[in-house]
């Protein structure tokens, strides 16, 4: 693939490897230093309508080798003042998914139209977080909401609009189906897996918030599966996130259906040149797959 | 790791030393994330890095650290890390440079040093006498030069120990100078020992969440505190526009250091 060859709906992209929603994505320098890492773009921090200072710590809890838990719960510095990190992100030539989180379709619709004033390439609707009262997945698990934000958004904006889905359902495809009805542009699958650590000693949970979301190398077979049966059932692009740490990890996505990957918990464990190895890697099992192209390699699992 | 505390060492009337088992190696300049249980969870570099038995001293600004003031010895605490990248202890001559609660980083590098057989001059600088912290531990490290400033100059000479620094620079040959405390003073630091081609090497605090390099609340220019530093050169600084000027609260909006 060359630079700026990869395409993504009417996306031109230089890699289909980007950096997840919640990683880096607080201050724009950081989110070009990603960028500059090797991300084909970036997925900003999730952005609501006022400043947030997110829970207490402890906010994360590492589980060994196979995850991580976290309840951020959401910090960001609110629609009015992001802006300055997107100006200088892009200032640095870094191309920038606004990812967004609202309570309802109204809010979610006022959002995109500041945040397309930034000069974002997509947005990303975060219909997903498992751990935000009365946002994300509480949200997201109803497929008419889903249907009701993502129609609001595409009524407000012309950008491309991307829906992250929670795996917290008993259908996430269904959800998918319910986001495709109402117009989007690509579906994001998935997000964290509600989850809980309790510290046996003090017998209590060790997280402040209780409950958090799991992520890294635990989630990878969950949103492989995700992603497995929401191809089945939509016929717009999938962007795959959850536990990808290499280019065997995305190339995995890509055959599931994934066109393009988001790589987040990996630049904690890998350090951030894990977005460009993993770009590099998926492009390399592509081309030994015997694939002419990432196109050709998307769904490949499924049988024909 | 949840551990008991195993000591509460008074230092100054507002600052306090908590000792407790935890056997990870760690060097001088890393970090722990301190956890107390129901209230939060606190980065805080080590003073005492050596042995099986660490050591971490609060300063109390807000509710979590002034609670931790009147914690009493067998209370559980969560311990995480250590984190981040050390001093480089190499240098022959090291002049450090201590404003307040800074020097708490400082001491177990300061003692490193002397080990190492390298020459160490000492600058300590509090608002007051009674505010100088570890005058004590650190006028016992055999070897070590210790000079005092403070503002009211109830200890040592009257005015700021960036002054004290800035003619110990001139009278003596280093080659490095280590800083810990508020940011004006090391920035300050910072342009003294550039001016003078002296190695800058400073401890930097900033909102910490994750300390796993992953939730961007300690973002600093094109780093990360918790991964990157805390402690980082002049080189490093000098690409960081936040030094000095400003850093994030906990929603990652920038407001005054």
């Amino acid at each position: 693939m060359a630079e700026g060859s990869y395409r993504l709906g009417s996306l031109t992209l230089r890699n289909p490897v980007l950096l997840a929603s919640g990683i880096w994505g607080e201050s724009g320098r950081s989110m070009a230093e990603a960028y500059r890492a090797g991300a084909g773009a970036v997925v900003s921090k999730s952005i609501g309508t006022l400043p947030r200072a997110g829970y207490p710590n402890p906010t994360v809890e590492v589980l060994g080798p196979w995850g991580m838990l976290n309840a951020m719960g959401l910090p960001n510095p609110g629609m009015e003042r992001y802006p300055e990190e997107i100006a200088e992100a892009r200032a640095l030539g870094t191309p920038i998914v606004g990812s967004l989180f609202g309570k309802d379709a109204d809010e979610f619709a006022s959002l995109a139209r500041s945040m397309a004033r930034t000069g974002v390439v997509a947005l990303e609707l975060n219909l997903s977080c498992p751990h935000a009262k009365g946002y994300g997945s509480e949200l997201g698990q109803d497929p008419e909401a889903v249907r009701e934000v993502v129609r609001a958004v595409k009524g407000a904006v012309s950008l491309p609009v991307w829906a992250k889905i929670t795996p917290n359902t008993h259908d996430p495809a269904g959800l998918a189906e319910a986001a495709e009805s109402a117009g989007a542009d690509a579906i994001t699958a998935i997000n964290t897996v509600r989850a809980l650590a309790i510290d046996p000693t003090l017998a209590r949970p060790v997280l402040a918030h209780g409950t958090g979301g799991l992520s890294g190398p635990a989630l990878k077979p969950i949103g492989l599966a995700c992603v497995w049966s929401i191809f089945d059932r939509v016929r717009i692009p999938i962007v795959g996130v959850g536990g990808i740490a290499t280019g065997d990890d995305a190339y995995e996505y890509v055959l599931a259906g994934a066109r393009a990957i988001e790589v987040g918990t990996a630049v904690s464990t890998h350090g951030v040149s894990v977005l460009g190895s993993v770009a590099r890697g998926l492009e390399e099992q592509v081309r030994r797959g015997g694939f002419p192209d990432l196109d050709h390699a998307v769904g490949a699992a499924h049988p024909r | 790791m949840v551990v008991p505390v195993s000591e509460v060492v008074p230092e100054t009337p507002t600052t306090v030393t908590l000792t407790f088992p935890y056997p990870p190696a760690a060097e001088p300049g890393q970090f722990v994330m301190v956890w107390l249980p129901g209230q939060d969870e606190l980065p805080m570099s080590l003073s005492r890095t050596d042995g099986p038995v660490k050591g971490v001293t609060i300063k109390a600004m807000g509710e979590t650290t002034r609670s931790a003031l009147s914690l009493s010895p067998g209370t559980r605490i969560g311990i995480r890390g250590p984190y981040g990248r050390p001093f480089d202890l190499s240098p022959r001559r090291v002049l450090v440079v201590g404003g307040g609660s800074g020097t708490a980083v400082l001491a177990p590098a300061v003692e490193a040093a002397r080990r190492r057989g390298n020459a160490v001059t000492v600058a300590l600088g509090a608002t007051r006498a009674e505010e100088l912290l570890f005058l004590h531990r650190l006028s016992s490290v055999e070897g070590a030069a210790v000079h005092v400033a403070t503002d009211d100059g109830s200890a040592g000479e009257r005015g700021f120990v960036t002054v004290l620094a800035d003619r110990l620079l001139e009278e003596g040959s280093f080659d490095a100078l280590w800083t810990c405390g508020p940011e004006r003073m090391m920035e300050k630091l910072r342009l003294s020992a550039r001016t003078r081609a002296v190695p800058f090497f400073a401890s930097v605090e900033r909102q910490m969440k994750c300390s796993l390099g992953l939730c961007d609340a300690c973002a600093f220019g094109p780093f990360h505190v918790c991964t990157d530093g805390p402690v980082f050169s002049e080189q490093q600084l000098a690409e960081v526009p936040d030094f000095g000027r400003f850093k994030r609260d906990a929603s990652g909006s920038r407001v005054p250091p």
